[in-house]
């Protein structure tokens, strides 16, 4: 266990979730609370138990493979926060 | 006025039906009702013109022969249901500004029912927590008072916008979400009926989403009745969403028979938690006693995993959430904080955006997805999470339905509880049956020293909603809960 200040930190960029560096401690306090207690899970014997996938017994449906929508692009740009042309609009990210 | 809002969501559709009321009378009276209530914050967004107009539309069908299941009712939705045209927040920062250019299909098949949109009700961020005080949109005040009128109480969480608007009478009934008890939990601390049904009896689509394999839709009501008349205009399957069951909906009103002789009634002994308080576990022997009187056979259970239950959610249902959370970028819609590279807008858009306990739960799920944890934590969870569910199967075996108290406490004060741990623990009783895809229903059965509502929980087999419905029908005869809240609407 033991998340420590590195480890939150790298977690936290895994997120992408910016955390200052004044309140990595805090955070690391907090997760390690929680994740100490779940860790109670490993006392359960589950040799020879299948992880659930999924809770009903249900199969997954298969479709024709046909396009049933799209071609809307002003519908799906709307609640852009930048778009132009057609497009979103990111900072740049090849130099 | 008041006579239209002491109307439950039944008595209103038969007066509907007789001609001796209009939906218009109907709406106008509880759209007066969010004005007068407004100070507990039980909406996001009223959307008063629109209730007019729809409510005008539904006396035009009516009177044109074409009334639907819940045609002319004026309800809450809450604020996790995408609404066309229309803000929707999941009570997060990171929303700003969003409104879907489309509509969920739960919401869609209330309004395809008749049903009116009075707004859209305030929650959880993102539905994570038990007693709506994480939402951007400020806490959420339970209408219920302590008796002696110490303090503001949280409604639960993380449906608490919705259970405070129908126990003070700003909606006739309202949607709530329950991914680890967020419908069950606030309808006890508001003394409604909250009915969670099977997983993939409800359409998660256009739901944001929080944890795939545990989110389930359900109706918030006064009565029993009143949410199986709701229960039914919600569910069906949809192909839209790949976990819809493609099974017919039974008429849940029609379960309502009255009649449980000879239903064997289970009592799991592990729900007994330590420190439980001795006015939850009268309740319970209560509850016991009158299903007794009503002919139903108890018989003693035992669910061996379920002191595992919250731990495993608190793996599942964090790691779900950090992967569909990751869509909330800041480029496709929402908030958007810039940064000098992609990476940092990101990142800045996401520390602004989410609150304290999203940003721990998205954390959480992080860490035990990574690699060199996935097998520890998370696949160890997945596991657990079969065994629970064998637990039930098992339970199957012996009874029909199970009987638990729905919460370990009533109504807690705002600000009152710190401790993310002791705020997970609410959730004790209600867990299980997520991690098992159950219906389960909470009901109002009593009050505690305080005045406040205590529910207790049944639970049923999948796909068995109208076993819960009618074994909840008669608890509730039985009980006559009558507390009013201190803060309604008259």
């Amino acid at each position: 266990m033991a998340l420590d200040r590195k480890t939150v930190a790298r977690v936290a960029h895994l997120a992408r979730v910016r955390v200052e560096e004044d309140k990595l401690d805090q955070l690391s306090g907090e997760l390690n609370g929680i994740i100490g207690w779940v860790e109670q899970l490993g006392e359960v014997d589950t040799d020879g138990v299948e992880p659930m996938t999924s809770v009903a017994d249900l199969k997954l449906r298969l479709r024709e493979d046909a396009v049933n929508d799209g071609d809307n692009p002003e519908r799906v740009l709307q609640n852009g926060p930048s778009t132009e042309l057609g497009f979103y609009v990111v900072p740049k990210v090849v130099e | 006025m008041s006579e239209l809002l002491d109307l439950t969501l039944s008595e209103a559709r038969d007066k509907l039906a007789a001609g001796a009321i209009t939906s218009v009378e109907l709406t106008e009276a509880y759209i007066a009702a969010m004005d007068a209530t407004r100070a507990l914050n039980a909406y996001i967004t009223e959307t008063p013109e629109k209730a007019r107009d729809m409510a005008k539309a539904s006396d035009a069908r009516r009177a044109a022969g074409d009334a639907g299941a819940m045609e002319g009712l004026p309800i809450g939705m809450k604020d996790l249901f995408c609404t066309e045209g229309v803000l929707t927040t999941a009570a997060s920062h990171i929303l700003d500004g969003f409104t879907p250019t489309y509509e969920s299909t739960v919401s869609g098949n209330l309004w395809n029912a008749g049903a009116v949109m009075l707004g859209k009700t305030n929650m959880d961020e993102f539905a994570m927590g038990s007693s709506n005080e994480t939402s951007y949109y400020g806490p959420v005040q339970n209408p219920y008072m302590r008796a002696d009128g110490t303090g503001k109480l949280v409604p639960g969480g993380s449906s608490g916008g919705s259970a405070s608007a129908v126990a003070s009478r700003s909606a006739i009934a309202a949607t709530g979400t329950d991914t680890g008890g967020s419908i069950r939990q606030p309808a006890a601390f508001a003394g409604l009926v909250g009915m969670k049904p099977t997983y993939g009896r409800c359409s998660r689509w256009g739901v944001v989403a929080f944890a795939s394999s545990l989110d389930q839709a359900g109706p918030m009501t006064r009565t029993v009745r009143d949410a199986s008349i709701m229960l039914g205009a919600m569910a069906g399957f949809d192909p839209k969403d790949s976990t819809s069951a493609e099974m017919a909906v039974p008429d849940f009103e029609a379960a309502l028979s009255g009649d449980i002789r000879g239903l064997r009634i289970g009592i799991p002994k592990e729900y007994r938690v330590d420190g439980m308080p001795a006015e939850i576990e009268a309740l319970w022997r209560k509850g016991i006693d009158m299903m007794k009187d009503a002919g139903a056979e108890i018989v003693d259970v035992s669910l061996p995993h379920t002191k595992y239950a919250l731990p495993a959610y608190y793996i599942v249902a964090p790691a779900e959430a950090s992967s569909n959370l990751a869509r909330y970028d800041g480029v496709r819609f929402g908030l958007r904080v810039e940064g000098k590279d992609l990476i940092e807008m990101y990142e800045n858009t996401r520390a602004e955006g989410f609150g304290a306990e999203v940003q721990r739960r998205i954390m959480i799920g992080t860490y035990v997805l990574s690699a060199g944890y996935y097998d520890a934590y998370y696949r160890q969870a997945q596991k657990v999470r079969t065994r629970i569910a064998q637990d039930f199967k098992d339970a199957w075996q012996e009874c029909d339905v199970l009987l638990t108290p729905t919460t370990p406490s009533a109504a807690f004060g705002i600000d009152e509880k710190s401790d993310p741990i002791a705020m997970y623990m609410n959730d004790v009783f209600t867990v299980p049956a997520s991690l098992a895809g159950l219906p389960a229903i909470s009901v109002p059965v009593g009050v505690d020293a305080q005045g406040l509502p205590l529910g207790l929980q049944l639970i049923g087999p999948a796909f068995d909603e109208a076993v819960v419905l009618r074994s909840a029908d008669m608890l509730e005869k039985a009980a006559g809960f009558s507390a009013k809240p201190a803060l309604m609407a008259v």
